[in-house]
C-alpha cells in the first residue's frame, strides 16, 4: 500500500516537474487572413515577366522557384564569390 | 527558407546614405518620412561607426503585439507589413518599436498624424502585387518582382544585406573571417600598391 502510494507519488512528481519542459512555438506564424486586415498575396503568386526589368524567372506560383531565385540574387551581395 | 533579414556591417559602412536616398527613390516616400535612416555613433572622433537601420521585420514584433486595430501582419517569408486601410494613425507601433521604424506623415495643421508608414522589406502591402494602389500606400513590390532591397542592392560597400537571414548570415560570416585588418584588408593593394617586399638584414652575425 504504502509502496503504491509512493509510486503514485512519484508520477505525479515527474508529470509536475515535466510540465515545464513543454515547447511553445516562440514566433508569430503568419496565417492567411488571421489578422483584420486584407489578405495579402505572396511574392511568388505572380510571374515574373509582368514586372519590368526583372532578371529573376520563376513560373507563377512556385514558391520553390522563387526562393532560388531570391537564393542566386542574394549572392550578388558577395563579393568574395564574385571576384575569387 | 527562413526569414528575410537585414544585416548591417558597421566595419564598412560609410555614412555615405545611399540607402536612404535609394529607400527614398524607390518608394516614393513622402517628405519628412524617413523608412531608413544611418545613424553614427561618436560621430566625428577617430574610429566613429555607423550603421543603417529601418524596421529590423522582427521574428516577435512587438507593434503587432500593441496594435490595437491588428493591422500589422508577417508575411511567409517574415516580412511585418501592414494595412493602410485600417491604421487609425495612434503611434502605439512607434512607442513599441525599439528601432523607431513607424513614420508618421504629418497631415494637416497641429501636428495631426497620419496612417502610420514605415519599410517595407520592399514587399508592397495587401493590395495587389505591383499595381497601381499599391505602389501609392506603400511603395514598390521588389521581392515579387524577384528582387531584394533597393537599399541594400544600392550599397556601394555591401555593408547592408538583405534577404534570406541565413544566406546572409553565412555571407557576413564569411567576410568577417576573411577580411583582415591594415594592408591584409581585402583590396588594400588595388588602392595602396603592394606592400614591400621585406628585405633580410645584411651583415655578419656578431
Amino acid at each position: 500500500m504504502i509502496g503504491l502510494r509512493k509510486s503514485l507519488m512519484c508520477a505525479l512528481v515527474a508529470v509536475a516537474a515535466l510540465a515545464g519542459c513543454g515547447e511553445k512555438e516562440q514566433v508569430v506564424v503568419y496565417q492567411q487572413g488571421k489578422y483584420q486586415g486584407k489578405p495579402d498575396t505572396r511574392p511568388w503568386e505572380n510571374a515574373p515577366g509582368a514586372s519590368l526589368y526583372t532578371t529573376s524567372q520563376w513560373t507563377k506560383g512556385d514558391k520553390s522557384g522563387w526562393e532560388t531565385a531570391i537564393k542566386s540574387r542574394n549572392q550578388n551581395q558577395n563579393e568574395y564569390t564574385r571576384v575569387q | 527558407m527562413a526569414r528575410m533579414k537585414f544585416l548591417c556591417d558597421a566595419e564598412r559602412c560609410i555614412e555615405c546614405n545611399g540607402c536612404v536616398t535609394a529607400c527614398k527613390q524607390e518608394n516614393e516616400v513622402p517628405w519628412g518620412v524617413n523608412r531608413r535612416r544611418v545613424v553614427t555613433l561618436n560621430d566625428g572622433v577617430p574610429g566613429e561607426k555607423s550603421i543603417s537601420v529601418a524596421c529590423m521585420h522582427c521574428s516577435d514584433a512587438p507593434c503587432i503585439a500593441v496594435c490595437p486595430v491588428d493591422c500589422i501582419y508577417h508575411t511567409e517569408e517574415g516580412v511585418v507589413l501592414h494595412d493602410k486601410d485600417m491604421c487609425i494613425g495612434c503611434g502605439y507601433c512607434f512607442y513599441a518599436c525599439p528601432f523607431g521604424a513607424p513614420q508618421f506623415p504629418q497631415t494637416g495643421a497641429f501636428g495631426a498624424r497620419g496612417k502610420m508608414d514605415k519599410c517595407t522589406f520592399c514587399a508592397g502591402g495587401p493590395e495587389k502585387d505591383n499595381s497601381k494602389e499599391e505602389f501609392a500606400k506603400y511603395g514598390s513590390n521588389r521581392l515579387a518582382q524577384g528582387k531584394l532591397p533597393a537599399c541594400a542592392e544600392m550599397c556601394s560597400t555591401k555593408a547592408l544585406l538583405a534577404g534570406d537571414g541565413d544566406v546572409i548570415a553565412d555571407i557576413f560570416r564569411n567576410r568577417a573571417l576573411k577580411r583582415g585588418k591594415g594592408a591584409e584588408v581585402w583590396g588594400w593593394s588595388t588602392a595602396y600598391g603592394k606592400p614591400e617586399p621585406q628585405q633580410p638584414p645584411k651583415g655578419e652575425k656578431s
